[in-house]
């Protein structure tokens, strides 16, 4: 009994890919359901986080199984993605800040005017 | 300097999932010139006093993620009873000043849903955070500082 056939590989990667796939679901849900678009940015990166983990690690035991040996590089893909979210996040956040200050100079301008 | 080099073959070899000779060797080129190269652009070197309490910060931005990602999915699905969600910006005093600390900080406040980094004051004396459930001000301060900050000071401040 080898490969992914075994219950010792498929069943724990089942599970690893129902919970990320469920993570990165309620996650997207943030979307719909959070009121503002700073709140809405935490919910997308539980996609990004604990899904994206569950699913990788799946991935890894997957390859590892059918190779017969350890084949890691997958978990690469969390070091780029832990290195590179922060740039994306930062500049959304403030780029969100930025348009809600200019409205609300507008807003101001556009009272004392009229 | 060299923890960058090694690190970068290690990179290189698990990618192309192999430990040829050849592909060592031009591992090994590539991260000595990317080094030197990336060196040039940016003189400003980390200096990792004791990099052996990373591995314990490691253990627990694990578990602060783990369950950031399930607290998060409850507010999302609105099991939290009968009370309020107060999402708010929150501003944090800093001690930590080094460069390379602040940005494993990013990336560690990136990582744990609920918190967003917002900005860093320009004497980085204080971060802004946005955080979705802003229960207890002091309590968020105290995570960020003794959970975070204190081990990253520990291991890149002299």
């Amino acid at each position: 009994m080898t490969g992914i056939e075994s219950p010792w590989v498929a069943v724990p990667v089942v599970l690893l890919l129902v919970a990320g796939g469920l993570l990165t679901l309620v996650g997207s849900l943030g979307l719909v359901r959070l009121p503002s678009f700073q709140a809405r940015m935490h919910g997308v990166s539980m996609g990004s986080t604990l899904g994206l983990g569950c699913i990788i690690i799946a991935s890894v035991v997957v390859s590892s199984a059918m190779a017969q040996r350890f084949v890691p590089h997958a978990l690469l893909i969390t070091v780029f993605v832990v290195i590179t979210a922060p740039a994306t996040a930062i500049m959304l956040m403030r780029a969100s800040l930025y348009r809600a200050r200019a409205k609300s100079a507008a807003g101001r301008g556009a009272e004392t005017e009229g | 300097m060299p923890v960058l080099t090694v690190a970068l073959v290690a990179m290189w070899l698990a990618l192309n999932d192999t430990v040829a000779p050849g592909q060592v060797l031009l591992g090994i080129v590539l991260a000595m010139v990317l080094t030197w190269w990336a060196a040039r652009l940016r003189p400003l070197r980390p200096r990792l006093r004791r990099l052996q309490l990373g591995f314990g910060l490691l253990a627990v931005v694990f578990v602060d993620i783990v369950r950031s990602n399930l607290a998060v999915g409850r507010i999302i699905l609105g099991l939290v009873g009968r009370r309020r969600v107060r999402t708010d910006f929150l501003d944090i005093p800093l001690d930590l000043q080094d460069a390379h600390g602040l940005a494993v900080l990013a990336m560690i406040v990136t990582s744990t849903p609920g918190t967003v980094w917002v900005g860093l004051a320009t004497d980085r004396r204080t971060l802004t955070l946005h955080i979705l459930d802003l229960d207890d001000e002091q309590k968020w301060v105290r995570i960020i500082k003794d959970r975070y900050e204190r081990p990253l000071i520990d291991i890149f401040q002299p």
